[in-house]
């Protein structure tokens, strides 16, 4: 891990994080928000549009194999909340060629889906977008999401029982299906080598059979043999990236991810945090390589710390209940924002991934506000300084794991 | 009364139709290429694009093939990119029911269908291999007597998750508070001998309610398949005999399935090369044709009829005097023509060496011959004249193009045979709906609930 010399940082990374209309649930009933266009391409291509403006690094898009719900374990049947969405993967293909720079990171299930289609999904994004893609990996543990694909038995989980062993065991069985799933994502990128393609007409070969390689990866959950239908994504490695809380999402992140996305509660939980994951990076025998550690922060941007309060808290009426995340929630200035970032920067993270409490309100704030700010600061790009997402992310085109040296 | 002519452009696929080898040919996998034939595509006011899938990289003797084109796009990825780079034209994707679950491939459509603005359509395919099934969480598990059984419930599934939103759950109402309508929206229970699911569907009624169905299967059981819930067949009967059998034998099954004939479009798949005139037309086809069919390539063709590996065979020379090798594991693997070819060998291979006794052809001549034929070949006049006649005489509702030169090969016939249809008023000179249906000339689909006194369409 590199560090800036004292008195000097290094600049930071920005991602912002989409979902619905913003991630406070009384989002969608601002006057400047468009519930009626979320099922739309138009909505969010603008929000994508709008995000490299401020010429963030990447984008998140939320996603799930069941209805959202205000209980992390069950279905609930509320009236007042967004419900419903699209497949993450495909919002990102659809924007990604109206956007030049941006990176765009969609969320995919890996519990009840298949590493074979995601691999080539994301080395398709990949394709589309000159080299701008990523993943964030998630597990699915709600009940009602396996019964959607019927193939699993799941016992309902409740809050209260977290702690339980036989949850834990569950919890942690998941997450090793994650980090299978990952290895095979990796694998099949690497399946072909860069220049298998030779077109060779005096031969009649359109390959070199001999760059094509059989992944053979065999584990608890799945088989797979390759190689991808697909050849190897323009960044070789596109970005996988996971969001944890705790120790079993911590070791994903320092095992497998490029990006995790954490909660510090305050800088001192932020060090905490990173040193965790140093720690487990360097058990997997990662230590010289790039993870990079962001904090997830929700945001309420305003012009002045009391408007912005006066906002969250008139969203907090609308929505009937104080608004609470797994995420640090900041209401205040951009300025009062890039302190805090600062601070945190200090304690050892490289980015953030903001979570825009109302869109577009919080994204325009971030982009207008926010960036020019950390720009002042010497802490954020003036212009895009690379073609692909691993280049924003100081990453470098990695070797092919199956090439000859 | 005078039918209107359905046009889609097939990317060029994985097999040796696709001539890689000329020097027009372009990439197969970069984004350019598929919006440079999409955009082509469009231009020429074509019904749709059709993209192909396989989920194993064929194999012959063991060893991977690589004499055609390998490689290409993830379907939904690729088709969801086009929508941003295309404004009407339909994008029809092929998705294997074997190896995906009813609940994350109707998402998938339903987001697609939305990112589009309706444009969406599945050809529903089928497989059983334990060779594809490799590259998944399931293997090999189905019976092959089970696929079309497993496809027809999965789509069943699909039907009923896409018809788990009626269309008018959303209110969005800021002022009462009230995002939804109904507070179980996407409600579904299913389950038979191959899915047991219960839950909501999480993806709200998409502009079409559901995708286009295309369905390709030939097979007796395949063409109840599709005259039972397809929208449109992919076939391959593209000659007036065989197109105009294959029609009325499709068509006439529609009515035991309570459908009438303007619910289900044939649309066969074909090839074509144009010229100036009809010879010169015809002198470019035999050229492609040897360009299709390389010595090597020629080669593989023996050896998977024979199910022999001959390695140092003399493909100038004539055809193998000895009979295939009859038996249930085929030296070509994840290749659904080898099936063909394994159904009666003995008397194909006989077939062969008539036909180059005959016309005393060398074993490549041969190959040539009975592989390589374009659909339609001649000047604009005469493919457009063709074209049309077949139509009219219901050996099809239209063509799915599958040009041999990507991503070029679909210019000549939009500037030049696409004009004069539009002359002639059999094809659109401009788009005149919004949705692949409406291009289809398919009626919208009925919300569920919707009273109506006609049969609703599910």
């Amino acid at each position: 891990m590199t560090s800036a010399p004292a008195g000097l940082q290094a600049p930071l990374h920005l991602a912002v994080a989409l979902d619905g209309a913003g991630w406070h649930p009384a989002a969608w009933r601002e006057a400047d928000a468009q519930p009626q266009r979320l099922f739309t391409a138009g909505y969010w291509t603008g929000l994508a549009q709008q995000a490299e403006r401020g010429l963030l690094d990447f984008l998140t898009i939320e996603d799930g194999l069941d209805l959202q719900s205000d209980d992390r374990f069950q279905a609930d049947a509320r009236l007042d909340r967004v419900r419903g969405r699209l497949d993450a993967v495909l919002i990102a293909a659809r924007a990604a060629p109206a956007t030049r720079h941006i990176g765009f990171v969609p969320t995919a299930i890996t519990t009840h889906t298949e590493p074979f289609h995601l691999s080539k999904a994301i080395a398709t994004l990949d394709y589309v977008s000159s080299g701008r893609a990523g993943i964030r990996v998630q597990v699915a543990v709600r009940a009602g999401t396996a019964a959607h694909f019927g193939r699993r038995e799941s016992p309902p989980l409740r809050a209260d029982r977290l702690a339980d062993p036989d949850v834990r065991r569950l919890i942690a069985d998941h997450f090793d299906e994650a980090a299978d799933y990952v290895e095979v994502l990796r694998r099949l990128w690497d399946s072909w080598e860069d220049d298998a393609e030779i077109r060779d007409v005096s031969t009649g070969r359109f390959i070199d059979r001999n760059k094509l390689h059989y992944i053979e990866f065999e584990g608890r959950r799945f088989s797979v043999k390759g190689p991808s239908i697909t050849p190897r994504p323009p960044q070789g490695q596109p970005i996988i990236a996971a969001l944890g809380h705790a120790s079993v999402p911590y070791q994903l992140i320092a095992r497998s991810a490029d990006v995790g996305f954490v909660t510090p509660r305050d800088a001192a939980h932020a060090a905490e945090i990173v040193a965790q994951i140093r720690t487990e990076q360097a058990r997997a025998g990662r230590a010289a390589q790039t993870v990079h550690v962001f904090g997830d922060l929700v945001v309420f941007l305003d012009e002045t710390r009391t408007a912005a309060i006066a906002r969250r808290q008139r969203l907090d009426e609308r929505a009937g209940a104080e608004y609470r995340s797994d995420a640090r929630v900041y209401a205040g200035t951009a300025a009062g924002l890039a302190d805090l970032m600062q601070d945190w920067q200090a304690a050892g993270l490289s980015g953030f991934r903001l979570r825009p409490a109302a869109l577009p309100h919080d994204l325009m704030h971030l982009t207008e506000r926010l960036v020019p700010e950390l720009q002042r600061r010497g802490l954020f790009r003036a212009r895009y300084e690379a073609d692909t997402l691993r280049g924003l992310l100081g990453l470098a085109r990695p070797a092919n794991r199956y090439a000859a040296a | 009364m005078t039918k209107q002519i359905h046009l889609a452009a097939h990317f060029p696929g994985v097999n040796n139709t696709t001539v890689w080898s000329d020097p027009a040919a372009g990439s197969h996998i970069e984004f350019d290429s598929f919006r440079q034939f999409a955009q082509t595509a469009e231009r020429g006011k074509f019904d749709f694009l059709f993209l192909a899938e396989g989920l194993r990289l064929r194999e012959q003797n063991g060893l991977i093939y690589d004499l055609d084109v390998v490689g290409r796009p993830d379907t939904f990825t690729i088709l969801a990119a086009l929508a941003a780079v295309t404004e009407h034209v339909g994008l029809t994707g092929t998705i294997n029911s074997t190896f995906n679950e009813p609940y994350e491939v109707a998402r998938q459509f339903a987001s697609l269908d939305h990112l589009s603005g309706g444009r969406a359509a599945w050809n529903v395919v089928t497989s059983w291999d334990a060779f594809t099934g490799e590259n998944f969480r399931r293997g090999g598990y189905l019976a092959q007597g089970d696929r079309y059984e497993r496809a027809r419930t999965f789509l069943a599934t699909a039907n009923e998750l896409w018809d788990s939103w009626h269309g008018d759950e959303i209110l969005a109402d800021k002022d009462t508070s009230q995002f939804l309508a109904t507070a179980a929206p996407g409600a579904f229970r299913h389950r038979d001998a191959f899915f047991d699911i219960a839950g909501q569907f999480n993806v709200p009624r998409s502009p079409q309610g559901r995708p286009v169905i295309f369905q390709a299967g030939d097979s007796d059981e395949g063409r109840d398949f599709a005259a039972a819930s397809a929208d449109a067949i992919f076939s391959r009967h593209s000659t007036l005999e065989a197109g105009q059998a294959f029609y009325a034998d499709v068509k006439g099954r529609l009515p035991k399935f309570g459908r009438t004939r303007g619910e289900l479009l044939i649309l066969p798949a074909a090839t074509f090369v144009l010229g100036d005139t009809d010879a010169e037309a015809a002198e470019i086809a035999r050229d492609v044709r040897r360009a299709q069919v390389s010595p090597q390539t020629a080669l593989k063709f023996i050896e998977q009829l024979w199910n022999t590996e001959l390695s140092g065979f003399d493909v100038d020379g004539p055809l193998p005097a000895f009979d295939p090798a009859v038996s249930d594991n085929l030296i070509s693997k994840g290749r659904a023509s080898v099936r063909q070819f394994a159904k009666d060998p003995v008397a194909l291979a006989a077939g062969w060496r008539a036909r180059a006794e005959a016309g005393k052809l060398s074993a490549r001549e041969v190959v040539i011959e009975v592989t390589g034929r374009q659909s339609f070949i001649g000047s604009a006049e005469t493919i457009a004249t063709t074209i049309n006649e077949l139509v009219q005489a219901d050996a099809a509702d239209g063509y799915i193009l599958v040009p041999h030169i990507t991503p070029g090969g679909l210019t000549s016939f939009v500037d030049h045979v696409v004009p004069l249809l539009q002359e002639r008023g059999v094809f659109r000179a401009d788009y005149t709906g919004i949705t692949l249906r409406d291009h289809l000339g398919l009626a919208p689909l009925r919300r569920p609930g919707e009273t109506t006194t006609t049969r609703a369409a599910s």
